[in-house]
């Protein structure tokens, strides 16, 4: 048994689908958190899986996550509906309804954030509002995890039962006569074609609808539609989509004035406005995103930054000290014992210390999302994307970019046209990731430790001004065009779950550690084994005989017009393409006893830093880009221009400094 | 009459009908921007672009060059 749980965007499905299955997924309050399908076994029964749909308004094939949706139903056939409706939000959530009632599928509305409606002093007759619609509905609260039980009750016996919604009139006067005979005539055909007829009917009455032609009409009864059509629009005075949205609109007025006593606005929508009036207020807010932008890095990086790494770094220091002393005890080979030291303990000692920083900043990040900021920056921050050619969409997935480069890029998704797509997914390796931390952390600390806010900031706001260059260059180019419409509902406030914040937090560090110890400890070790023997397989006394040193001092003079005159930088660079981090963990297992002093200069290790804000982003993220562009094509092509912009904007700074120094 | 985008921060509008075209006015009609409907103008963001709305019970933004295809009267 295969339910689908289908609503609008931000109306909590994504909440009661992690209730009903017990899964983990990413819930946020900005509308289309959820860009695919997800798939979960309910809870306490064997066959029933849940699909999750990214939400929607409509089903009218314009945006991606409709078509997602509506391919879904309309393909799969699922045996059931869930119908996620949001309590405090009533009437625009059922139109959705209603068209989801044309399909014929069995189906429940479950009016969500019920505890909300009832704390403002409102009501909903859930009886009468079934009988109008002729589906079982159910009350529920996801987020207090109240009503569930009934609901998945009603829902499995309503498929087990086949029982499909009941056939209401809606409608009256000149659409319902139009609907009617546009589904009486096409009756055949939509049953041929496998399309609910009162679906079909509708799709084609609203025009602009590639559906109707796999029908397969004839001319006459095309004619005949036409000419209904017309006559409906003559009579109704408006045309044919503005008509029947009229009418579904006009029928929800009616359910909810018998249905639904509102005594007024919520006590969340009142403390939105309340918010609002400062947040997106016209001159302070663009000072107040950054400040909060301001206050996310600095608590990240300095607050709990610095003070649980360097407590975790001691930590981890002390352990290594300690085993190094065992083995040495214990008179274990020393060709093992450098392996389990130099190799293992050195390079993933190096990065892990970074996990409190980097999970504060998820967790910051994650708030602006939850509590409903990231709408209102949006908002803001519209008009001057359309600068670039971008819209105000856009600016989430770049701000998700400085937790990762991945989840950014799959985020991108939600933008309304495949070029603001494109064109986002270019412009996020512009945005310094969390991984890129350890490696300016690790080079301010060893060469500007007097300026270290100072450089780091300046790091982050050029990659972001080098980001707005391309964009612009992109927008006069490649990317001619308008963006989106920006059509974007602002959800109410929300003070973001404590449950959420914990599980992100734990979600976070879990990838981290875990990555931490796949392929950094990997690329360590194996820089370790490429830098301890030589191609004979000898170990060699001095580094500069191994492996990886031949390979790398032939790739080396390469580098040389950057400043990097040492091999091991290149070396490291090209490992880090594993994953950013091993920057510096094969960086730190290279250079042994060295240090970082030995082999740059405070201007050849700026132009280091400034090659790897710029050159090309990690396997996962060039992985995720080939995933949503569609072809490996273009992932390669964002690769490449992105190291060679890193090798110019290096080569520039260092041969500039050098000349001006 | 006027268009949308006409009108100030703080005001009541009825929307008389819809000029726009394809999946802006397609999306505009299912949200809810129907003939008839009472929309409230809440603010604009700065450089007066773009404007949020108040309608139905929900907050909407919209752009000011589709808001100029939206015709409605005071009220």
């Amino acid at each position: 048994m295969r339910i689908a749980l289908i609503g609008n965007q931000n109306s909590g499905k994504t909440t009661l689908f992690n209730i009903l299955t017990g899964a983990n997924q990413r819930v946020g309050n900005f509308p289309g958190v959820t860009v695919e399908q997800k798939l979960g076994n309910l809870i306490g029964a064997k066959n029933v899986f849940v699909i999750d749909l990214p939400g929607i308004y409509s089903l009218s094939p314009f945006t991606r996550e409709e078509v997602v949706s509506r391919d879904f139903l309309l393909k799969e056939k699922p045996d059931g509906i869930i119908n996620i409706v949001d309590a405090t939000n009533i009437e625009r959530n059922l139109y959705l309804t209603m068209q989801l009632l044309e399909l014929n599928i069995p189906m429940v509305v479950a009016i969500n954030m019920m505890d909300e409606m009832t704390g403002a002093g409102g009501s909903i007759d859930v009886h009468r509002l079934g009988e109008m619609f002729g589906v079982p509905v159910a009350p529920i609260s996801a987020a207090k995890n109240e009503g569930i039980e009934l609901l998945t009750d009603m829902i499995v016996r309503c498929v087990k039962n086949r029982r499909t919604p009941t056939h209401v009139d809606f409608y009256s006067g000149a659409v319902r006569r139009t609907l009617y005979s546009a589904a009486r005539l096409i009756e055949a055909h939509a049953a041929a074609a496998g399309i609910p007829a009162r679906f079909a009917a509708s799709k084609i009455i609203e025009g602009g609808d590639p559906l109707p032609e796999r029908l397969n009409l004839t001319e006459n009864e095309m004619d005949i539609l036409r000419h209904t059509i017309n006559k409906m629009e003559r009579e109704t005075d408006a045309r044919s989509d503005a008509a029947l949205a009229d009418a579904r609109y006009e029928y929800i007025k009616k359910v909810c004035s018998e249905s639904v006593h509102k005594i007024r606005e919520t006590r969340g929508q009142i403390r939105s406005v309340a918010i609002d009036g400062i947040l997106t207020h016209r001159i302070l807010s663009l000072p107040i995103f950054l400040c909060v932008m301001f206050l996310v890095f600095w608590l990240s990086f300095n607050i709990v930054g610095k003070f649980l790494s360097s407590l975790l770094a001691e930590a981890i220091s002390y352990l290594t000290l300690t085993v190094n002393g065992a083995l040495i005890a214990m008179d274990v080979n020393p060709v093992m014992r450098s392996l389990a030291v130099d190799g293992a303990l050195r390079g993933i000692g190096g990065i892990l210390a970074f996990l409190p920083a980097i999970a504060a900043l998820f967790f910051f990040l994650s708030i602006l999302e939850d509590s409903g900021y990231m709408a209102r920056v949006a908002f803001v921050m519209d008009r001057f994307l359309r600068g670039i050619g971008l819209s105000g969409r856009s600016f989430v997935p770049l701000l998700i970019g400085f937790g990762c480069s991945v989840p950014a890029i799959m985020a991108s998704r939600t933008l309304g046209s495949e070029r603001d797509k494109r064109m986002t997914i270019s412009l996020i390796p512009f945005i310094s990731c969390s991984a890129k931390l350890p490696i300016y952390a690790v080079f301010i600390a060893a060469f500007f430790p007097a300026h270290s806010a100072f450089v780091m900031l300046g790091l982050y706001v050029a990659g972001i001004l080098l980001g707005i260059l391309y964009g612009f260059l992109m927008n006069k180019t490649t990317y001619m065009g308008k963006s989106a419409p920006f059509l974007m509902e602002l959800p109410p406030y929300r003070v973001p779950s404590a449950k959420s914040a914990r599980r992100l937090i734990w979600m976070k560090s879990k990838d981290f550690i875990s990555r931490v110890f796949t392929i950094i400890l990997l690329t360590s070790i194996a820089v370790w084994f490429l830098r301890t023997f030589d191609f004979r397989l000898n170990m060699t006394a001095d580094s500069g005989q191994s492996m990886l040193a031949v390979v790398g001092k032939r790739v080396a003079p390469l580098f040389t017009p950057l400043g990097f005159t040492d091999w091991r930088a290149p070396t490291a660079l090209i490992v880090g393409f594993t994953a950013k981090e091993a920057v510096v963990s094969s960086l730190i297992v290279l250079l042994g006893e060295e240090r970082l002093t030995d082999i740059f200069t405070p201007l050849s290790a700026a132009s280091f830093l400034i090659f790897t804000l710029l050159y090309t982003p990690c396997a996962a993220a060039v992985a995720a880009a080939k995933r949503e562009l569609g072809s490996a094509a273009a992932a390669l092509k964002l690769v490449i221009f992105q190291t060679c912009t890193a090798y110019a904007a290096a080569m520039v700074f260092y041969q500039l400094a050098r000349v001006l120094c | 009459m006027n268009t949308l985008d006409q009108i100030k921060p703080g005001e009541t509008v009825v929307i008389e009908r819809l000029e726009s075209e394809g999946a802006v006015r397609r999306r505009l009609l299912d949200l809810g921007l129907t003939p008839k409907t009472r929309v409230m103008v809440r603010k604009a963001a700065p450089l007066g672009d773009p404007i949020e709305l108040y309608l139905r019970g929900y907050e909407l933004t919209i752009r000011s060059q589709d808001a100029r295809r939206i015709i409605v009267t005071r009220v």
